[in-house]
């Protein structure tokens, strides 16, 4: 079997802790025992709660990052430290398009310039041909030459966000990590933007982490989908799994508040209580302090992920055991 | 119906000469919530930022934005920006624009709230703190001393938002306000919205590409493509059964929850401002397109009570997705391969 093209072992983060001016600095358990795995050629969709640590597994994901525990081998090798020329090669095949684009970009520098700039670091091609590679990657995401000139700052949001998607798919990658890459689109640029990368998985076996709160295009795009809450994962299996029959509670409500045009009345899931405080993370299940179906345990015990035969995983008390499941 | 909060009236902005709004004529009026939807770069956050004097000087910029009889593009701009985040308060599509990197949370709402409301001190502190509860960011006493860095993406929106509200505006616009939030936490923010709206009758524009929110949260909604406005009305009949076949391709390219299926693009590309094409500017990519489409460009006329719509074939029976396109060969693969 080939090896995956990332890994992930319970790897955690935690940002904050010391002193300010202010007071003591809460730790915040960004991203808090996640085990994942992305094999080659396929698309793993990450949806849940805003502040659930979906970026920051993202960039623990390809490198960016270094996990406070736990590891990420990619390609079956560890990833090597970031800065380090083994991650710098490593790098041109691991790509990312970060959630803010304009923070990803160079406000001084004309954005086709920027679009060819990963073929410049690492050294492919000459400057001719770099540039007509740039122009051909913006035009794969419908953008003119014209456009390609302009600086960031003179661009509309949703044509910044496609000079990042094509920033990242110039270098040809193997992995690209997507952080909400289709929000700030129209619908008919979306679906273009899409079909694109469905295109790059089918002709060259591209594998994605494709963040998005949008659980629709997640359908589309995604194979598998892990659903993040406080930092961990309380839902993993295949996309139409998980999107059509959701277990976990949290995810039913994602998928019952999904808006759509037509649907006039939402009959939304109300989630009682706060959004969660990620400094104060509740004893038990994360989830219990809003969740419909509560039980005293769920207050005290925290539940493990775990998979039913079909390979749907859901940690939760108040989800069917696999075992009575089966039978 | 009570005279317009707002009235925007043949608004035009050209950037070095390539036209970026072409002719927006639009009226929000007291406590209504008013939609804008379309292609990405068809101008709609341009038509605010224009109406605002936020737009840099290059920018050339012509019409008028009503605000009680006043013109904000002909008043002297100290005035225009006590609008700004009094009268009118604004949340921008990108958080990292509106928010300075190196200031914290406190510092960035206390400004707003010394500014448009007058407070001071522990004044401050404690609408600060409310304001951040509001929009639901958990701790918020603590949260007050991050540093937009050490948000994530969806929190730094609520900040915005927080900030946006703290001016208790009568108009609210919102560009892209909640696409980096989870659903759960997106129906609070519209439910806070709607709130505002009811309590304080805040009118509210909200610029989204996401056509549900749009659908649950908006009276009126109006579909911008190329710089214009080509399709306006009530939201429900909208997008129950659209008038103009760019919002009929709007409409099938979204993607459902129940199949994985290929999503319809509308085929080909926006016009190059510089050389627009004579006649409609959709008319090159318009499955409906005939001769009439190549004469004079379409007006936005009245087609049934309450709805407008620039088609020069306004009979069209849109009812129905037009057939599908034949499947495009991916070029980009190639492109980037
Ligand atoms: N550099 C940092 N310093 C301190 N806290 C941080 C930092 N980066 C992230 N955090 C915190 O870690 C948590 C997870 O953040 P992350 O950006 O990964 O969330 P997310 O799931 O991507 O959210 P969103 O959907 O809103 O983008 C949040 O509570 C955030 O405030
Ligand atoms: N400062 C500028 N200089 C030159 N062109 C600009 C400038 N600002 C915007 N434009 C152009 O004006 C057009 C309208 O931009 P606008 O930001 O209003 O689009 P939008 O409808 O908000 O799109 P999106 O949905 O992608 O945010 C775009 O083609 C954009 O590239
Ligand atoms: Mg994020
Ligand atoms: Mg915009």
């Amino acid at each position: 079997m080939t090896a995956p093209a990332l890994d992930l072992r319970a790897v955690a983060r935690a940002y904050g802790g010391g002193r300010t001016l202010f007071g003591a600095r809460p730790v915040v358990r960004a991203v808090d025992g996640v085990t994942l795995a992305l094999p080659q050629g396929r698309t793993l969709g990450i949806v849940g709660e805003s502040g659930s640590g979906k970026s920051t597994l993202g960039r623990l994901a390809l490198g960016l990052e270094t996990p406070d525990a736990g590891h990420v081998t990619a390609f079956g090798a560890p990833m090597p430290a970031p800065g380090t020329p083994a991650w710098r090669a490593l790098r041109r095949r691991m790509q990312m398009v970060f959630q803010d684009p304009l923070g990803a970009l160079d406000r001084r520098i004309p954005v086709a310039d920027q679009v060819a700039e990963p073929l410049a670091i690492h050294g492919i091609g000459a400057p001719a041909e770099r540039r007509a590679r740039a122009l051909d990657a913006l035009a794969a995401v419908g953008l003119s030459a014209a456009q390609g000139g302009r600086y960031p700052h003179e661009l509309s949001g949703g044509q910044r966000q496609r000079v990042v998607i094509a920033r990242a798919l110039i270098t040809d990658p193997d992995v690209l990590v997507c952080d909400e890459p289709v929000s700030a689109l129209d619908v008919s640029i979306q679906a273009q933007v899409v079909n694109l990368l469905i295109d790059l998985k089918a002709a060259r076996g591209l594998a994605m982490v494709f963040i998005s709160h949008d659980l629709r295009v997640v359908r589309q795009i995604a194979d598998r989908v892990a659903v993040m809450y406080l930092g961990r994962i309380v839902e993993e299996g295949a996309a139409e799994a998980v999107l059509r029959d959701p277990r976990h509670p949290y995810t039913r409500a994602l998928v019952s508040a999904a808006p759509a045009p037509g649907r006039h009345r939402r009959e939304r899931v109300i989630l009682s209580g706060e959004p969660p405080n990620p400094a104060a993370r509740p004893a038990g299940c994360a989830f219990h302090p809003r969740c419909p179906v509560a039980v005293a345990r769920c207050r005290s015990e925290a539940p493990a992920l775990e998979p039913a035969p079909d390979g749907h995983a859901t940690a939760c008390h108040r989800v069917t055991p696999a075992a009575e499941r089966a039978a | 119906m009570a005279a317009p909060l707002v009235r925007i009236e043949g608004l035009t902005v050209a950037f070095d000469g390539a036209p970026a709004v072409r002719g927006v004529d639009l009226a929000v009026h007291p406590g209504e919530a008013v939609g804008i939807v379309g292609e990405s770069g068809s101008g709609k956050s341009v038509t605010w930022l224009a109406a605002l004097r936020l737009l840099p000087a290059k920018a050339a910029v012509a019409g008028r934005v009503l605000l009680d009889g006043r013109d904000l593009l002909a008043l002297p701009l100290p005035e225009v920006e006590a609008v700004r985040g009094g009268r009118i308060g604004m949340i921008f599509q990108d958080p990292a624009s509106a928010l300075n990197p190196v200031l914290r949370i406190r510092r960035q709402l206390g400004e707003v709230l010394a500014r448009h409301r007058g407070l001071s001190g522990a004044a401050i502190a404690a609408e600060a703190r409310r304001l951040l509860d509001l929009v639901g960011i958990p701790d918020a006493a603590r949260r007050l001393d991050s540093y937009p860095h050490e948000m994530s993406g969806g929190q730094n929106q609520r900040v915005m938002i927080a900030m946006a509200i703290a001016g208790q505006p009568d108009l609210l616009v919102a560009d892209e306000p909640t696409t980096a939030l989870d659903v759960t936490i997106q129906a609070q923010i519209l439910d806070l919205l709607a709130a505002l709206r009811r309590e304080l009758g805040m009118a509210l524009v909200l610029i989204s590409h996401d056509l549900g929110v749009v659908a649950e949260t908006c009276d009126r909604v109006a579909v911008m493509y190329a710089g214009r406005v080509v399709e306006m009305g009530p939201a429900e009949p909208l997008f129950d059964a659209p008038r103009h076949p760019y919002t009929r391709g709007l409409l099938d390219a979204l993607p459902t929850l129940d199949a994985a299926e290929r999503l319809v693009a509308i085929p080909g590309v926006v016009p190059d401002p510089r050389a627009m094409p004579p006649g409609c500017a959709f008319a090159p990519r318009c499955a409906h397109a005939a001769p009439v489409c190549l004469g004079a460009e379409p007006a936005l006329r009245a087609t049934l009570p309450g709805r407008w719509s620039a088609c020069a074939r306004p009979d069209l029976d849109l009812a129905a997705p037009p057939p599908r396109p034949p499947a495009t060969p991916a070029p980009a693969a190639e492109a980037v391969a």
